[in-house]
C-alpha cells in the first residue's frame, strides 16, 4: 500500500474508529458512570501497602470504599478480581502525548507558547497508553530552547475533547531546558560554518543561566510596574495600566511560586545552575526532567525540596547520558528526593510499569517504592496528589485491573479506569477486532482507496527485480 | 525530550550539518572488569532451566576449561571444583542478542568520533566488524550483567554494509571475544525498509526521491549493481578455484572486496537483510534464493503477514519490533507484542532481538517476556533469547542450552531471569567467572554515601 493511499485510508478510519468512544463517553457524561465493584482482587494501594482479597468500590467518579465484603449498590457493574491485581492508574510526568507540536524553539523564551492549544484528542498513542495503564500525563514542551513554554496535565480520556482532558485544578507549570538540545551541539558543533543554518543564542550552558536570569528580572520588573500600577490606581482611576505581556506573565508566576517549573537537564553542574539561580531569585524549581546526574548532587537537589523526574535505565544515547545510571533513582529517594520515573516517548509509556520493576534489580527498592515512582511520587511532583497516585477513599475513581502483578513482565492490562469510567477494556478490544478488519477491507476496496495508476503501474511499487512479487493482502 | 521531537522541531537543514564533531573520545570506556580464568565450577542445589531439555528442579552443572562437563540432578561434583551453592537461585544459559552493534559504538548522537557503524559508500562486504569492535565499551559490561552473553554485533548502512561478528561479552581483546569473527554478511536491499528505527537502506533514494529524481530508477541501478557484484564474486571465486586445480592458467588478480563475499556466495555464511514491510521481505527472500544465499530477516515488523511464506521457505527472523509502537492507527494495540506468539503458531524460526545498537541491549530479557504477556509460552520466550538465535547463527553446537560439551555461558539468577526486576548472582562466559562490576555499578559506589564532599 502506498503512502498516500494509506492516508486516505487513515482519514476514513480515524472518523469511525474516534466516534464510538465520544457516543459512548457522552453517554456515561449524561447519566454518571455507573458504579463498579472490584471483588476480591489483589489491591496496591501504593500509600497504604498491598491488600490481598480486597475489594474496591468506585462510584462517582470517585473511590468510595475498599475492604473485605463490599455491598454492591445498584446498578453497579461487579469485576470478578480473583487472581487479578488494582493499582492506581499510572502517572507519566513527562510526556509529548497527542501533541500537534512540542517545540516552540525559534526564540530562547517562549513562556507565552501553550501545549493546551495543541491537543489532539484522537491521536491513537493514547489508546495505546492506556492499554499500558497511563491515566494522567504531564503534557510538556520540548527542550529545543531554554523556556519552552506552558504544560497540560492531562487524564487520557480519549475520545473526550483537549478541554475535558485537563485536569482542572492542577497547578499550571513550565518547561525550561538545559544543556546540549539547547545548544544545539550535538548536531550543529563548532564555529558556524558558511552555508549552516545559524546558531541561535544561547550556545553554551553559560549562555543559558544569562538567558534565564534575563527573563526573570524582566518578569521581576513587570510585576514591579504591575504592582506599583495596582497601588497606584486605587487612588487614581485615570491611571492607564501597562501593557500585558504574555511572555512574562507566566513568569511571573514562577516568581510567586504559583506556576511549577520543570526542567530538562543532565548534567549535575547545569542542574545546579538552575537551583541557585532559583534560590536567588526566590522560587523553588518543582522538578529537574531527566536529571540523568542527579545522583551526583542529590543532596542539593533533597535540600531544596525539589523533585527529580527520570528515566529507568536509558544511558548513553548522547554525550550528556554517559554518566546515566539506572542507580539514579535509588540513591535519589535514600537522599529524600521525590523521585519519579518518565517516558518521553508514546512507545516507552505503555511499559512504566516495567520500568519500575527495574529499580527494584537497580538499588533494591521495595515494590511499593517501585509503585510509587509511576504514581503517588507524580501525583506530588504534579500537585494533584489529593486527587490521584493511589488507592484511597475519596481519590479520583483512577485504576488499572492487571491479570498479574504489574511488576511482573508477564503482566497485561485487563481494563483502565479514569474517573470511574472504563477507557481500556481488553476483552472490548478484542471483540472489536473481526468488525474493525471487515470495515478496513471494505474501506481499501473503496475507490477512493485504490491508488492511481500513474507512468510505469502504480505508484510505489514493490522494489526494483521484486516485480514478481503478488501484493499483500491487507 | 530526547531525540525524536527536538529532530522533528529543527530544520531538515540542520540535519545536514552531521559530521565534525569537536568532542575527541575516541576511547571512551574500559569499565569493565576482566573475567577470571577458566576454573573448575561445580553449581549445586540450583534449579536449572537447560532450554534444550526439560527443567531440573535440584541439580548440578559442573564448568571446566571453558565447558560446560555435566549437568543433571546428580552430576558428580570433581575434586578441586570450587562449589556455588545455588540453593533457592535459578541457572539459564548465557542470552545472545543477534541484533546489535555492540563496540562499533558509543555515543551515537554528538560524539561522532565514538561511532564506527556504517563505513562511507554502498558495497563494503570487506568491512568487518571483528576488526571495529571496542571490546572496552562500557556497553559491553552493562549488557552482560543481566545474563546476555554473547551478541551478533554488526554494521549498517550502504547496500553491503559489511560482516557482522558473534562475540562474547567478556575479554580485553577482539580475538578473545570472538565465537565466530566473521558469522554474516549484512545485506541491505535497495528500498528495504531497513531493520532499525529510522534508518536502513533506501537512504539514498529517499534523498533523490526529496531532490526531485525517480528514486525507482535510482533503486533499480543500485539492486543492478548488487547483483553485478555478486556475480563478479561468484566469477572470481570460480576463477580462483580454476587456478588451484590448474597453476598453468593466470593467476587471477587479487580483490579484497570480491573475496570477502566468497563465504556467503557459496551459502557458508549467513546473510542477514534488514528488512520490515511484508513486501522487502518477501523481496528479501526471493533475492537471497536468486543467489543461493542464507537469508536471516532482521527486524520482521511485518513478518507475521508472510509468515507462511517465511516457513515455506526455512528463512528465520530476527524480530526486533516488540516494544515499537503499532504503525497503523487502526492496528491493533498488541499487534507488536504479539507478533513472536503469532510467528511461534506459524511455525517460523524466530529470535527475538532488542534490535538496538547498544544501550538498550540490556533490555532484551523483558522484551521477550513482553512478548510472553502476549501469548508466547515462557519456555519460547526463554528459547527465543538463548537457543534460537544460536541456532539461526549456526552455532547452536556451541551456545544457547546447558549441555555437555558447549561453551560455559551460565547465568545464576534470585528469579526469573526475563523479570526486570530480577537480580543477577553470577555470571560466567567461556568458563571465566566474570564479575558483575560495570560503569554503573562503579558510579553508584562512588555517588551512593549520604553526604557528599563540600
Amino acid at each position: 500500500m502506498t503512502h498516500s493511499n494509506m492516508r486516505r485510508l487513515s482519514l476514513a478510519l480515524s472518523a469511525a474508529f474516534v466516534l464510538a468512544p465520544v457516543l459512548h463517553a457522552q453517554a456515561a457524561k449524561a447519566a454518571g458512570p455507573a458504579p463498579i465493584l472490584i471483588r476480591n482482587a489483589t489491591v496496591m494501594t501504593v500509600t497504604k501497602g498491598t491488600l490481598q482479597n480486597t475489594d474496591v468500590l468506585l462510584s462517582g467518579g470517585k473511590i468510595t470504599n475498599v475492604g473485605k465484603n463490599i455491598a454492591a449498590p445498584a446498578g453497579a457493574t461487579i469485576i470478578d478480581g480473583t487472581g487479578k491485581f488494582v493499582m492506581p492508574g499510572i502517572i507519566d510526568p513527562h510526556s509529548h502525548m497527542g501533541l500537534d507540536a512540542i517545540n516552540e524553539g525559534s526564540l530562547s523564551v517562549t513562556s507565552m507558547a501553550r501545549i493546551r492549544d495543541v491537543i489532539n484528542p484522537t491521536n491513537e498513542h493514547i489508546y495505546y497508553a492506556l492499554a499500558g495503564g497511563v491515566t494522567t500525563i504531564n503534557a510538556l514542551h520540548g527542550s529545543a530552547n531554554t523556556i519552552g513554554g506552558q504544560n497540560a496535565v492531562l487524564k487520557l480520556k480519549w475520545g473526550r475533547s483537549g478541554a475535558e482532558m485537563l485536569v482542572p485544578d492542577a497547578p499550571p507549570g513550565i518547561k525550561f531546558a538545559l544543556g546540549e538540545n539547547v545548544t544545539q551541539k550535538n548536531r550543529n558543533a563548532g564555529p558556524q560554518q558558511a552555508g549552516a543554518p545559524p546558531r541561535r543564542y544561547p550556545g553554551t550552558r553559560m549562555g543559558q543561566e544569562e538567558v534565564i536570569r534575563d527573563a526573570l528580572m524582566r518578569a521581576k520588573d513587570y510585576k514591579a510596574t504591575w504592582d506599583e500600577y495596582k497601588s497606584k490606581s486605587v487612588k487614581d482611576k485615570t491611571l492607564i495600566p501597562p501593557r500585558r505581556d504574555l511572555e512574562l506573565e507566566p513568569l511571573v508566576e514562577v516568581l510567586e511560586g504559583k506556576r511549577l517549573v520543570h526542567a530538562h537537564s543532565y548534567l549535575g553542574h547545569e542542574m545546579l545552575m538552575l537551583l541557585q539561580l532559583a534560590d536567588e531569585f526566590g522560587f523553588r524549581v518543582q522538578t529537574l526532567q531527566h536529571g540523568l546526574e542527579g545522583y551526583k548532587i542529590a543532596d542539593e537537589i533533597a535540600k531544596r525540596g525539589t523533585g527529580l523526574s527520570t528515566f529507568a535505565d536509558e544511558w548513553s544515547y548522547k554525550i550528556e547520558a554517559y554518566d546515566a545510571i539506572p542507580y539514579n533513582v535509588a540513591i535519589l529517594m535514600r537522599h529524600g528526593v521525590n523521585v519519579t520515573i518518565n517516558s518521553d516517548d508514546d512507545g516507552r509509556a505503555r511499559r512504566l510499569n516495567i520500568d519500575a520493576a527495574k529499580m527494584i534489580r537497580y538499588g533494591g527498592l521495595t515494590d511499593d517504592e517501585a509503585l510509587s515512582v509511576i504514581t503517588i511520587n507524580g501525583a506530588k511532583q504534579l500537585g494533584i496528589e489529593k486527587h490521584v497516585g493511589s488507592i484511597e477513599v475519596g481519590k479520583d475513581a483512577d485504576v488499572g485491573i492487571w491479570n498479574a502483578n504489574p511488576l511482573s513482565v508477564y503482566s497485561s492490562i485487563e481494563q483502565t479506569i479514569i474517573d470511574g469510567e472504563v477507557y481500556f477494556d481488553k476483552q472490548k478490544d478484542l471483540a472489536m477486532r473481526d468488525s474493525m478488519a471487515k470495515e478496513r477491507a471494505e474501506l481499501e476496496k473503496a475507490e477512493a482507496n485504490q491508488a492511481p495508476v500513474t507512468r510505469g503501474g502504480r505508484q510505489g511499487g514493490a522494489p526494483g527485480g521484486a516485480a514478481a512479487v503478488p501484493p499483500e493482502t491487507h | 525530550m530526547r531525540r525524536m521531537h527536538l529532530r522533528a522541531a529543527l530544520s531538515g537543514a540542520a540535519l545536514l550539518t552531521i559530521g565534525t564533531s569537536t568532542l575527541a573520545l575516541a576511547q571512551l570506556g574500559s569499565y569493565n572488569p576482566a573475567p577470571g580464568p577458566q576454573g573448575t565450577f561445580a553449581i549445586t542445589n540450583a534449579h536449572i532451566f537447560p532450554v534444550s531439555g526439560p527443567e531440573i528442579m535440584n541439580g548440578t552443572i559442573v564448568i571446566s576449561g571453558g565447558k560446560i562437563q555435566a549437568v543433571g540432578a546428580n552430576a558428580a561434583i570433581p575434586a578441586g571444583a570450587q562449589v556455588i551453592d545455588a540453593k533457592g537461585l535459578n541457572v539459564y544459559p548465557g542470552m545472545m542478542d543477534g541484533g546489535t552493534s555492540i563496540g562499533l559504538s558509543e555515543i551515537p548522537q554528538g560524539a561522532a568520533s565514538t561511532v564506527d557503524i556504517s563505513e562511507i559508500g554502498s558495497f563494503n562486504p570487506n568491512s568487518q566488524a571483528y576488526y571495529g569492535i571496542n571490546p572496552h565499551s562500557a556497553h559491553v559490561g552493562v549488557a552482560r550483567v543481566v545474563g546476555i552473553t554473547s551478541v551478533i554485533s554488526r554494521p549498517t548502512g550502504g547496500i553491503i554494509s559489511g560482516q557482522a561478528a558473534l562475540i562474547n561479552l567478556a575479554g580485553w581483546t577482539v580475538p578473545s571475544m570472538a565465537v565466530v569473527p566473521r558469522v554474516a554478511m549484512v545485506i541491505e536491499l535497495p528500498g528495504g525498509g531497513g531493520g532499525r528505527r529510522g534508518g536502513g537502506g533506501g537512504g539514498a533514494a529517499a534523498f533523490l526521491a526529496a531532490q526531485g529524481g525517480n528514486a525507482n530508477v535510482l533503486r533499480a541501478r543500485q539492486l543492478d549493481s548488487l547483483k553485478q557484484i555478486l556475480h563478479d564474486a561468484d566469477a572470481y571465486a570460480k576463477a580462483l578455484d580454476a587456478y588451484a586445480s590448474d597453476k598453468t592458467i593466470p593467476r587471477p588478480k587479487h580483490d579484497a572486496v570480491l573475496e570477502s563475499l566468497i563465504p556467503a556466495i557459496r551459502g557458508q555464511q549467513e546473510v542477514m537483510f534488514p528488512a520490515d514491510r511484508a513486501v522487502d521481505i518477501r523481496a528479501a527472500v526471493a533475492f537471497a534464493e536468486e543467489f543461493h544465499l542464507k537469508p536471516i530477516i532482521v527486524g520482521g515488523r511485518e513478518a507475521v503477514s508472510v509468515a507462511a511464506y517465511l516457513k515455506q521457505h526455512d528463512v528465520p527472523v530476527l524480530y526486533t519490533g516488540v516494544l515499537q509502537l503499532p504503525g497503523r492507527e487502526d492496528d491493533p494495540y498488541d499487534i507488536n507484542y504479539s507478533a513472536p506468539a503469532k510467528l511461534a503458531a506459524a511455525g517460523v524460526k524466530f529470535a527475538i532481538t532488542s534490535g538496538d545498537c547498544c544501550s538498550e541491549v540490556r533490555n532484551l530479557p523483558s522484551i521477550a517476556g513482553m512478548a510472553s504477556a502476549f501469548g508466547l509460552s515462557k519456555a519460547d520466550a526463554l528459547k527465543a533469547v538463548t537457543l534460537g538465535p544460536a541456532q539461526i547463527f549456526g552455532v547452536a553446537d556451541k551456545l544457547g542450552s546447558l549441555e555437555v560439551g558447549k561453551m560455559a555461558n551460565i547465568v545464576v539468577t534470585d528469579g526469573d531471569m526475563l523479570e526486570a526486576r530480577t537480580n543477577t548472582k553470577y555470571l560466567f562466559i567461556d568458563g571465566r567467572m566474570v564479575p558483575l562490576d560495570t560503569k554503573h555499578t562503579q558510579l553508584y559506589d562512588l555517588f551512593k554515601g549520604k553526604t557528599l564532599v563540600p
